[in-house]
């Protein structure tokens, strides 16, 4: 078929979902609204993966559709397009194939809840944002993708309104979001004043020639790829929740599950790490740049996987960990091995939307409790999801036999923190901080995700103590942290036949079996499938030039080191495993009573580094001064002061007094009279002599 | 000394001193306003005549004629309110009339 009429259903099949849902989903009930949405996002999978093994086997050239134009000021051209390339392509099939897996997990996910048509028409009006996104041909419509995306994530994250926590959660993404979109217009703006365009295909040529462009601000000379790509980092960095602007992705797990796999693990925060890779033409000019996403990804990787080692509820270590792992495709992306970011990005869109639907079917089992601690020995209660978790836990810390083959991880990881390698020995040394870093975080990871499975599945059941039950009860009064809207499944748990007993976990419904299933084939095939088209030696075949990589970039060669060297991230990662089976499995219980030290470490890290505390501090309070000083000294005092409270107050007073005049005696008003007799007189003699 | 234009000047001056005065010093009685009221256009009339006489036109003579009938149709009217004005209020001070006051 022809590959130009598939990528046009594939992008405009969810928005024709999304408006059905949205405007008549009412009217047509919940059923066929969600029958709608998930049968269009199926077909764009389907389709999704027809135009991706055309493109990896099938020799489909890059193409640029051209739908109708958007925006023409001058120079400034943009158009809706559907641009076909490597990166696309990947995308493509990560973006549709976990959304449509989200929606048919969200048919079982939300079945109690009484909003239906407006869940999947959010989730569908997503899709669609996100597609518009990776098929930009222009700065315009990425950014309109990012955005729309943005839109999506905070009605989603909001999607339980009635809960205040949940909207705080929203309206945080959304602020946080706004200051890396700042940085992102910048960017944008600086590339078409600099380079006259905002096509890609118009700019990249031109880099080359411009890339020794400097420009003069504040006595300062910025050169000006740097620059731009710099400003571009900052919106890939609030996007893809990167240190600094990374608050936002903890709290929006007070979405519900389905959309925390979608967007917070799989699609949207990885737009950020796409942007970097689409923009590689840029970035290969941008030396400093590079290195800022280099140490920031670095960095993020770290601090999440060490905040991801306390928490204890179980969507916060996942949100922690997908933070981390964004710090390895930063990482990748900043010393140059873009195919390995996209890798990364690709296969860890399996396993994270993978351990994030495992959590969700947890939690659906366990009645919306999300604390570890009250979790345990939930193994043979719920098999298909342990298996499926276990799985997705290999593939994200990367074990592997080396020579033989592993789950995804072992190949996307392994070859990031190589490239970190081969960057540092080509001589930055901000390639082996990067490589260091990568190798900690790397057992940081394999201990936090064991630590989820064995505290999750393993060990006692913590969930049948009179404690729990007693917690059960209060539950399913006051609703605390991912209920949505199930009273009717919580009252059905508060029951008195049930008595004294409390109610055993139960596995999920097939629609929600059948997406973890499938996600965890992804999970174990994408790495060995894909390498080679991906990282190895077809890689030049398969992106066919939509990774740009300069002449002196060789990071993704192999470089020689001594084999504990290039197994290292192996050998932390088994010391990880065995560290966490050590702490919950042979000695359980013995991370309750570190965590009741409380030791300093412990509360810096179960605070996150006091992140949200420091800005709470200075922009929260300080917006909130600002705010209190122009409300109530600007506008309440200044404006509404001088100007109609003012206007009404001095009114008032003079009719006060002109009616005190008004006194109803006649002599007075004669005596009035007489005045103004007397003063006509005396003006018009004057006149007259005048 | 003969009697010339200006002592009837100075008598119809004195004249609406005293009318005008009469207004709006009396407290008693709205009857003294009315006559105050005819003093002046007593002394409006003793100017017209004067400056009649003096100029030899008798326009103004004629026009003190109708002064005098509009100020007779004036009180005629006048003592009619003020007539109804007792009956209602049964009383005709002028510190009690300020039905007026807004």
């Amino acid at each position: 078929m022809d590959p130009k009429l598939l990528v046009t259903v594939i992008l405009y099949g969810p928005l024709i979902g999304a408006a059905v849902a949205g405007l008549v989903g009412r009217r047509i009930g919940n059923v066929a609204s969600m029958a709608v949405t998930t049968g269009l996002l199926m077909l764009s999978a389907v389709l999704s993966w027809v135009v991706f093994s055309q493109w990896t086997w099938g020799g489909l050239q890059p193409f640029t559709l051209t739908y109708a134009p958007f925006i023409q000021v001058g120079k400034f051209v943009s158009s809706w397009s559907f641009r076909l390339d490597g990166l696309s392509a990947v995308m493509l099939v990560v973006v549709t194939t976990v959304s449509s897996l989200v929606h048919l997990y969200s048919w079982g996910y939300m079945a109690e809840d009484d909003s239906k048509p407006r869940f999947f028409a959010y989730l569908s009006l997503f899709t669609f944002a996100m597609l518009s996104l990776i098929s930009a041909a222009d700065f315009m419509q990425l950014f309109f993708g990012w955005e729309g995306v943005g839109l999506a994530s905070y009605l989603l994250i909001g999607f339980w309104y009635h809960k205040p926590t949940a909207n705080a959660a929203a309206i945080k993404a959304f602020v946080v979001n706004r200051v890396g979109d700042f940085g992102f217009a910048l960017g944008i703006m600086t590339v078409f004043w600099s380079l006259g365009s905002i096509q890609f295909a118009q700019i990249f040529p031109q880099v080359a020639a411009h890339a020794g462009d400097a420009w003069s601000f504040a006595g300062q000379s910025w050169r000006l790829m740097d620059l731009a790509c710099t400003l571009l980092f900052v919106g890939a960095m609030g996007k893809s929740a990167q240190f600094f602007l990374h608050t936002w992705l903890p709290d929006a797990m007070e979405g519900p599950t389905p959309v925390s796999a979608l967007i917070h693990a799989a699609t949207m925060v990885t737009a950020g790490v796409y942007m970097v890779c689409l923009l590689s033409p840029m970035f290969e000019y941008a030396p400093v740049a590079k290195d800022i996403v280099v140490v920031i990804g670095a960095t993020t990787a770290l601090f999440a996987a060490t905040v991801g080692l306390v928490q204890n509820d179980i969507k916060r270590v996942i949100a922690y960990s997908t933070c981390s792992q964004l710090g390895y495709m930063f990482m990748a992306a900043g010393v140059g091995a873009y195919q390995a970011s996209m890798f990364h990005l690709f296969t860890h869109a399996f396993f994270k939307a993978l351990l994030f639907l495992g959590a969700g079917s947890v939690i659906h089992a366990m009645v919306h409790e999300q604390d570890m601690r009250r979790y345990g020995g939930l193994a043979k209660y719920l098999p298909v999801t342990c298996a499926v978790m276990v799985i997705g836990t290999i593939a994200i810390t990367g074990l592997g036999i080396p020579g033989v083959g592993g789950f995804a991880g072992f190949y996307s990881k392994d070859s990031i923190i190589q490239a970190a390698y081969a960057w540092g020995h080509a001589g930055d040394p901000i390639g082996y901080f990067a490589y260091v870093m990568g190798v900690f975080v790397a057992g940081l990871t394999a201990f936090y995700s064991w630590r989820v499975a064995f505290f999750t599945f393993n060990g006692h059941a913590r969930w049948t103590s009179e404690d729990l039950e007693h917690h059960w009860h209060n539950r399913d009064h006051d609703h605390g942290h991912d209920d949505h809207a199930s009273h009717a499944q919580a009252e059905t748990h508060s029951e008195p036949e049930h008595g004294e007993q409390v109610h055993l976990p139960y596995e999920s419904p097939w629609t929600m079996r059948l997406p973890l299933i499938l996600l965890a084939i992804g999970a174990i095939a994408s790495g060995f499938l894909f390498a080679g088209k991906f990282i190895g030696e077809q890689h030049v075949e398969f992106w066919k030039g939509a990774i740009f990589t300069a002449a002196n970039n060789h990071v993704l060669a192999e470089v020689e080191q001594p084999w504990w060297l290039a197994q290292s991230p192996l050998i932390v990662s088994i010391l990880g495993l065995l560290f966490a089976a050590w702490m919950y499995l042979l000695r359980e219980g013995i991370g309750a009573k570190w965590a009741a030290n409380k030791g300093p470490v412990y509360l810096f890290l179960y605070n996150k580094w006091f992140f949200d505390e420091l800005y709470d501090a200075t922009f929260v309070r300080g917006a909130r001064f600002l705010g209190d000083l122009f409300w109530k000294g600007g506008d309440q005092k200044l404006i509404d002061g001088l100007g109609p409270d003012g206007v009404s107050a001095v009114s008032l007073q003079v009719g006060k007094g002109a009616g005190r005049l008004q006194t109803g005696f006649l002599y007075h008003y004669a005596f009035v009279m007489l005045l103004g007799v007397a003063a006509i007189l005396s003006f018009a003699l004057w006149a007259w002599n005048a | 000394m003969s009697i010339g234009l200006a002592h009837y000047l100075a008598v119809a001056a004195i004249l609406f001193t005293i009318g005008v005065f009469g207004i709006f010093v009396n407290r008693k009685n709205i009857i003294v306003i009315l006559m105050s009221v005819e003093l002046i256009l007593l002394a409006v009339n003793i100017n017209l005549v004067a400056f009649s006489a003096y100029l030899g036109n008798v326009t103004g003579q004629i026009y003190a004629m109708f002064v005098l009938t509009v100020a007779a149709a004036e009180a005629a009217v006048g003592l009619a309110i003020l007539v109804t004005f007792f009956r209602n209020r049964g009383d005709i001070a002028v510190d009690d009339a300020s039905m007026m006051k807004g």
